[in-house]
């Protein structure tokens, strides 16, 4: 079961950077990198999931004495929390910066943006 | 076509280093010694039930404190790239896009729903599934549907910084605290802990996650208000 999980996470990532490596738009690679940025969060959730076992909150069915038999590993869902959040702030980031070339050059293709080129 | 042979190419490798660690990974039968370290003490240290929350806020407190300020830093440079764009052009320009009644009545009737969903989020963080972030993203979804109702709705960015700037003033200064009263920056432990489950415990962090939730908010709020105040192209 978590191979299926960390299958598609892995899958996720390849589909990701195929749209990156091969769209020319930058709103396309933009979307092609949240894809992949998903697919690494789902493979660092599974690496923490345990057969047979809760989430890691406390209650009436998990008490604290026994948790340590009965909970999965809470450091690869506090690790994720945190990838997801700072994703979020670099997707906004990259969608800026991609309005401002359009801005300045009034185009989106990656082929047409030569500044660079020496 | 050679451009996407090549990229064929790289995916094939990348596929092949995927199916490598796919095909030999065991998961544990046991928590590793980190894991097993949170999972017996949290309880009895920092009197969380949700241990992901007392990770996040309380264990690793200060990698989430930079994780706010990066994301502070990502909002403050989507408004500054977005802000010299918008520079010189009337805000009375432009057209409002007719919406339906439909939208409007339904954001009405949300929003204040939203809000309260995310407020609960962020408030029961160490109890339930859900925490600052969570709540934050839930709030910052209702002003996207005040935006979608309304896209020349202006927002407050005075309001929205004040909000955000004394979140983090204090959430800094809930940390220092913990520096004297107990026993590291950011230490839960200055209120007292109260009954593991109950609403009022953990020490400060009900408190310290509100605060983030506060944060976060009114981050994502002003990334969307930047986005949204672009003009058109």
């Amino acid at each position: 079961m978590v191979h299926v999980v960390m299958a598609t996470g892995f899958l996720l990532i390849l589909i990701g950077f195929y749209g990156a490596l091969t769209n020319r738009n930058l709103l396309r690679m933009i979307v092609a990198f949240t894809v992949a940025d998903t697919g690494v969060n789902v493979v660092i959730v599974s690496v923490g999931h345990l057969h047979g076992r809760t989430a890691p909150i406390l209650d009436r069915a998990v008490a604290a004495a026994d948790a340590v038999q009965r909970i999965i590993d809470p450091v690869p869902q506090a690790l994720v929390l945190t990838a997801i959040v700072i994703g979020v702030g670099v997707t906004a980031l990259m969608l800026a910066y991609a309005w401002r070339i359009y801005r300045q050059h009034r185009t989106l293709d990656i082929a047409r943006l030569t500044a660079l080129k020496g | 076509m050679v451009k996407r042979l090549v990229a064929l190419a790289l995916l094939a490798v990348f596929g092949l280093v995927f199916a490598t660690l796919l095909t030999g990974y065991t998961p544990d039968a046991e928590l590793n010694p980190t894991a097993r370290y949170y999972a017996e003490r949290t309880a009895a240290d920092l009197g969380a039930a949700n241990i992901v929350t007392a990770i996040i806020v309380t264990y690793r407190g200060l990698d989430t404190l930079g994780e706010v300020t990066v994301l502070f830093l990502a909002a403050a440079i989507v408004g500054l790239v977005l802000a010299e764009g918008a520079h010189g052009h009337q805000p009375g320009r432009r057209v409002r896009p007719p919406v339906g009644e439909l939208l409007t009545t339904g954001t009405r009737f949300l929003v204040p729903m939203i809000l309260l969903l995310g407020a609960y989020v962020f408030v029961n963080g160490h109890l339930t599934p859900g925490g600052g972030f969570q709540g934050g993203a839930i709030i910052a979804s209702a002003v996207l549907l005040m935006l979608l109702a309304d896209p020349l709705r202006h927002f407050s960015h005075r309001l929205i910084s004040a909000i955000e700037s004394l979140a983090g003033i204090l959430y800094v200064a809930i940390g220092i605290a913990g520096l004297f009263l107990a026993g590291g920056f950011l230490d839960n432990r200055i209120l007292p802990l109260g009954n593991l489950g109950e609403l009022v415990s953990a020490g400060a962090i009900p408190l310290i996650y509100s605060l983030i939730g506060l944060k976060v908010g009114a981050e994502f709020s002003s990334m969307l208000a930047s986005l949204s105040e672009t003009e058109e192209l």
